[in-house]
């Protein structure tokens, strides 16, 4: 089977788990931040992953709905909504447009489709930028509150730490469920051969349109959560460069690998804040990794993981063969 | 015996070529039919025409004497035709169980269900089941990507029974397949028509595996019929042998 025992496989999870609920109690302000970013940005990319990793589904527009979603939390939390009902109205608002954004993708794909997501992109953009009567313009929502959650307060970066933490707890464990039922392996036959899914009886188009408004869902879960990370929102951080820095967080993880988005997410949050100590060049170094990733494993790190895998079974089967191929000539 | 399948007066043009003129014939219950022609006589553009690939530019389809002309693959195999392609249409990252999974539980249950029930939607017996039915044992947890040609025509056949149909279109399935393995799949094919009572059309170039395999054969050149009977009358008309089979 594969290359790690279960038992194993447990141990290294629940060690990952604990790790990040203690590890970080001692961390300093900035550091909690860059952490909670990294779990919204987690989100906000396996819900990328879903739509393009494992549906095919190519999307430049989830910046857009962790945009939506920040701005639907961002409104509602600072006219005294508590957050858990703005993020129900975050989900929906970004499944229903994400569903109709789906319909493009029944007629165009690959890159005429990334075009169409630019596009949208941009219109999101501009309308947090011009409808100022909703989003306040360029001078963005300031005061977003944090929630209580069970009575404790979570304005100190360590609990809402937590909040992020706990809801990318909840949000993996959907997404493994999606993944390991019938959907994901509908969404997987979108992306390998729509023409023979259809005629076994897979409703392509309807579970095209999932694939988009769930991913695009979970943009807008993310979005919910950023708004009261940063506590002040404006247009510019969703402009087209965050969709553009999820889309490499889903690839440079690897993009249709479960643990892809939090790997990517980790790369594009933390390795920029690691490299600072070089000053000026950080970015460039960042740049230049991040290249020399994608030439030596277009698949993204799992893929490197993956290939491994799979040699050693390649390897273990043909000694397999090899055992059985020198028993029969014994008998003959 | 009814018809399972009317086709009546099916065209197909792409631009000024009319790949499909005007084919008429039905489906009998629990026959295997034949299909051969040329290349490009249109014998594929017939098969896409009937399953809802093509939308076709004239003429009726009917299933057990209901209309079904236009309705979409995914709806129609829902109603019990299933099919094959000339190509290989396999998913190469799925394993083999995955596969037939997949060619299964769309038959199960509803979308609800399947987001909420079982990973396999309970398929997993059954995918089994074909697996061994075929002789894919060894290959069920590999990628399907990774088996030979032959076993993944194997696969694909296995696939399109999956969901149980009553009516399967295959196109050209000996394409490709080790005389062996050929064997194999017609005893599988021959098996699954009577235990389950399955209707099959079959298109093909090996004239032995149609001949012995079907209990009818129609003949198709330049998107028409030129003949349609019993394998041995088919093989003595003079139009086939001019048209096709050569002297």
């Amino acid at each position: 089977m594969s290359g790690f025992g279960k038992p194993l496989k447990i141990a290294l999870g629940l060690a990952v788990i604990a790790g990040l609920i203690i590890v970080p109690m001692n961390f300093n302000r900035y550091g909690l931040f860059i952490l909670s970013q990294w779990a919204v940005m987690s989100i906000a990319a396996m819900g990328l992953n879903l739509t393009l990793g494992y549906a095919g589904q190519v999307s430049l527009a989830q910046g857009a709905f962790v945009g939506i979603g920040a701005y639907a939390a961002a409104i509602m939390t600072t006219h005294g909504w508590p957050l858990p009902a703005a993020i129900l109205v975050a989900i929906a608002l970004s499944f229903s447009v994400g569903w109709v954004l789906g319909y493009p993708a029944l007629r165009v794909q690959h890159h005429y489709l990334a075009f169409v997501t630019l596009a949208f992109s941009t219109l999101a953009f501009l309308v947090f930028r011009n409808e100022s009567w909703l989003t306040g313009g360029i001078y963005g929502i300031s005061n977003i509150p944090r929630p209580h959650v069970l009575g404790i307060a979570t304005n100190k970066p360590l609990p809402f730490y937590y909040v992020c933490l706990g809801s990318l707890a909840i949000v993996s464990v959907a997404v493994w469920w999606l993944i390991r039922s019938p959907w994901g392996r509908a969404f997987m036959a979108l992306r390998e051969n729509p023409l023979r899914a259809q005629s076994l009886g897979i409703d392509t188009r309807r579970y095209t349109l999932m694939a988009f408004a769930i991913g695009s869902a979970l943009g807008g879960v993310a979005g919910a959560l950023y708004a009261p990370l940063t506590q002040y929102i404006d247009p510019v951080p969703f402009n087209l460069s965050l969709s553009l820095d999820l889309l490499m967080m889903v690839i440079v993880g690897g993009a249709g690998f479960y643990f892809g988005p939090f790997l990517g997410a980790m790369i594009a949050v933390l390795l920029p804040e690691w490299l600072r100590f070089t000053e000026g060049y950080y970015l460039m170094l960042y740049a230049v990794a991040v290249m020399g990733l994608l030439i030596w494993s277009p698949t993204g790190i799992l893929g490197i993981l993956d290939r491994y895998l799979a040699e050693r079974r390649t390897k273990a089967a043909s000694a397999l063969r090899a055992v059985a191929k020198s028993r029969l000539e014994t008998a003959q | 015996m009814s018809a399972v399948l009317e086709v009546t007066g099916i065209k197909k043009n792409f631009g000024g070529i009319s790949a499909v003129d005007g084919v008429s014939f039905d489906v009998r219950e629990g026959e295997i039919l034949g299909l051969i022609g040329p290349n490009g006589c249109g014998k594929s553009t017939l098969f896409n025409c009937i399953l809802g690939q093509l939308t076709p530019s004239g003429g009726e389809v009917k299933l057990d004497g209901k209309l079904v002309t236009g309705l979409r693959p995914a709806e129609l195999n829902k109603l019990g035709v299933s099919r094959t392609f000339q190509l290989l249409q396999v998913f190469p990252k799925l394993s083999v169980r995955e596969n037939l999974i997949l060619a299964g539980q769309e038959h199960q249950g509803n979308m609800a269900s399947r987001l909420v029930g079982r990973s396999d939607a309970g398929l997993t017996d059954a995918a089994n089941q074909m697996i061994g039915f075929f002789k894919l044992d060894h290959l069920a947890d590999e990628p399907a990507g990774g088996l030979s040609y032959g076993q993944q025509k194997l696969l694909d056949a296995a696939m399109a029974f999956m969901g149980g149909p009553r009516l399967v279109l295959l196109d050209e399935p000996a394409g490709g397949v080790n005389p062996s393995m050929l064997a194999d799949l017609k005893d599988r094919l021959v098996a699954i028509n009577r235990e389950k009572n399955a209707t099959f059309v079959v298109i093909e170039h090996n004239m032995e595996f149609v001949m012995s395999l079907c209990s009818r054969v129609m003949v198709m050149a330049e998107g028409k019929v030129l003949a349609m009977g019993r394998p041995d009358e088919v093989r003595k008309n003079p139009a086939v042998i001019e048209a096709y089979l050569g002297h």
